[in-house]
């Protein structure tokens, strides 16, 4: 067992951990915070695989972006911990079965146990390049020429998401004063300013 | 040794714990949109393995836009449960049956 190996069962190994902390933390800020520690494992097993470019961005945009939002909108509903875990108990063992079960299925079709189906010689081709490689310039030299119109959809789509996620959360407020500069701009004189004409009081 | 196999058991170990997770946290609409992320982030592993083992770079563009949809859908997941929970004062999924469904 050579040092890439460890490396590889030391953070499958963390990844798992954190994964069954996500589901079963009693307070939905330890399950987000299991849930970075997952994605900093998940990137660090990515680095082993050399896609450094989406090791760095699932750290930038997930944990930086992704799971901040996650902790701002848990802590800001008031959520009742105790009546959260109502059923957790009651649906463990189904739970748990079926997991167990799918992992079984699928740790048969694809590990190293039951029959050989990704372990063959065409499947593994992993070439290990120099230090002059970089996996950023070949991702954007991929992205930018035969995949530039999913590129272009999927910018459109993070637009649709930040119109979607405004307009579903912006409300105003009846009892909030506000001032219209546009109408502010426009007044005249005469709207605002009547002069009274009176005569002056004598003093008798 | 480590190779492919060990990528994909892993991708699945975690897409089975997220399962799990779903049966689990059946009240909490937070912990569960987690669980979806982790499912996400299991099938990404996949398609970062078989990338770096078949030498081809477009399982790395397909993890791209992969990200870039989670994130839209988070994004809008937790803008439609923070409307829910000023309007029912709850994020309890039994209760959600406003529409009788």
């Amino acid at each position: 067992m050579n040092f890439t190996d460890l490396v590889f069962y030391f953070f499958a190994a963390m990844l798992v951990l954190a994964g069954l902390g996500v589901i079963s933390a009693r307070n939905p800020v330890h399950s987000a915070l299991f849930l970075v520690l997952s994605f900093f494992s998940c990137s660090a097993l990515w680095l082993l695989l050399h896609a450094e470019f989406l090791a760095i961005t699932l750290v930038l945009v997930y944990v930086g972006a992704v799971m901040v939002l996650f902790l701002f909108v848990v802590m800001m509903l008031n959520i009742n911990l105790a009546q959260m875990r109502q059923g957790f108990v009651r649906y463990l063992p189904i739970g748990a079965l079926i997991a167990l079960v799918m992992v079984a299925q699928m740790v048969w079709i694809v590990g190293p146990v039951g029959p050989d189906v990704f372990q063959g010689e065409q499947l593994n081709q992993a070439v290990q390049q120099g230090a002059d490689y970089s996996n950023t310039r070949e991702l954007g030299k991929v992205l930018y020429t035969e995949y530039v119109f999913p590129f272009e959809v999927a910018a459109v789509i993070l637009l649709v998401a930040i119109v979607a996620a405004i307009a579903l959360t912006m409300r105003r407020r009846e009892m909030t004063k506000y001032q219209t500069p546009g109408k502010q701009v426009k007044v005249r004189k005469a709207d605002r300013l009547r002069v009274v004409q009176m005569d002056a009081e004598s003093n008798e | 040794m480590i190779g492919l196999s060990s990528y994909l058991t892993l991708g699945a170990i975690l897409f089975s714990i997220s399962i799990a997770g779903i049966f689990l946290n059946r009240k909490n609409v937070v912990v569960l949109l987690m669980c979806i992320e982790l499912m996400l982030l299991a099938a990404n592993i996949n398609f970062v393995a078989f990338s770096h083992y078949l030498n081809d770079i477009s399982g790395q563009v397909f993890v791209f836009f992969i990200l870039t949809v989670a994130a839209a859908e988070a994004a809008i997941g937790l803008a439609i449960l923070v409307t829910l929970f000023r309007n029912r004062n709850t994020i309890d999924v039994d209760q959600l049956d406003a529409m009788k469904g």
